[in-house]
C-alpha cells in the first residue's frame, strides 16, 4: 500500500548525514594534509553511508513505480488511493509499520554486514602492509 | 515474479561490476546496489505474503505471473533509466562535460 515510504524516509535522513560526514572529511582532510593516509582510511565512511542511500533510494523509487502499477498511487492529492478512507488508511499504517519498518531494518541490517566485512578487509590490508614495511 | 526477474538483475549487474573492479568508470556498483535494495524489499514483501497465503503463493495464476513479469521487466528498465542519470550526471569519464565543451568551441 504505502510500505515503500519507510525506507525512502530513512533514505531522506542517510542522504543528508552522509552529506555532513563529506563536507566534515573534507574540512579534515585540508587542516591534516600531513598524513593524508591515515585520513583516507578514516575518510571512507561517507563513502559507505552512499551505499545504504544506493540501497534505500533505488528500493524505494522501484518499489514504487510497483505502487503505480498496482493503482496504490496516484498524480493527484492525497497521492496514495488508501489515504481516502479511514479503514484503508489504518490498514495503510499497519502495513508500513509491519512491513515498511522490516524492509528498511533488513536493508539496514544488510548494509551494516557490508560495512563490517570492508572494515575487516581494511584492517588486514593495513595489517599486511605494515607488514611489508617491516621488512 | 517481479523478485524473481529483479534478484536476476541484481546478479547480472553484481557480475559486470566484479570484472571490472576495481575501475568503476560505469558505476555499475551503483546500479547493482539499486536492483539489490529493490530485491531485499521484495522479499520482506514476500515473506510477509508468504505468511498470510502459505502454499497459495507458490501457486499464483497465470495471467498474474504475466503481469508480474511486465512488472519485473518495467522494474529493471526504470533501474537501468535511473543508472543511466546518475552516470550522465557524475560523468566520471568526463565524455558529457569535453562534449559540451567541444560544442562550444
Amino acid at each position: 500500500m504505502a510500505c515503500f515510504i519507510v525506507p525512502a524516509t530513512e533514505a531522506i535522513v542517510t542522504t543528508i548525514a552522509a552529506k555532513v560526514l563529506k563536507k566534515r572529511e573534507e574540512s579534515r582532510k585540508i587542516s591534516r594534509s600531513g598524513s593524508t593516509d591515515e585520513i583516507i582510511e578514516k575518510a571512507s565512511f561517507s563513502r559507505k553511508l552512499g551505499w545504504l542511500n544506493n540501497l534505500l533510494w533505488g528500493g524505494s523509487a522501484l518499489l514504487a513505480l510497483e505502487h503505480v502499477w498496482h493503482g496504490e498511487v496516484v498524480p493527484w492529492f492525497p497521492f496514495l488511493t488508501a489515504a481516502s478512507d479511514p479503514e484503508s488508511k489504518a490498514e495503510m499504517l499497519h502495513e508500513m509499520s509491519t512491513v515498511g519498518v522490516t524492509m528498511a531494518l533488513l536493508v539496514t541490517g544488510v548494509w551494516v554486514g557490508m560495512v563490517v566485512v570492508s572494515s575487516v578487509l581494511e584492517k588486514k590490508a593495513a595489517k599486511l602492509k605494515l607488514a611489508e614495511n617491516k621488512k | 515474479m517481479t523478485l524473481l526477474v529483479t534478484v536476476f538483475a541484481a546478479i547480472v549487474a553484481t557480475i559486470v561490476w566484479y570484472k571490472n573492479s576495481p575501475k568503476d568508470d560505469m558505476k555499475v556498483g551503483t546500479l547493482s546496489l539499486i536492483y539489490w535494495g529493490a530485491s531485499l524489499m521484495w522479499t520482506v514483501d514476500a515473506i510477509f505474503e508468504y505468511a498470510e497465503l502459505k502454499e497459495e503463493y507458490f501457486n499464483p495464476a497465470a495471467q498474474d505471473m504475466l503481469n508480474d513479469f511486465f512488472l519485473g521487466l518495467t522494474v529493471v528498465a526504470l533501474g537501468l533509466v535511473i543508472w543511466l542519470v546518475i552516470l550522465l550526471v557524475k560523468d566520471p569519464k568526463g565524455v558529457v562535460k569535453s562534449a559540451l565543451l567541444s560544442k562550444k568551441n
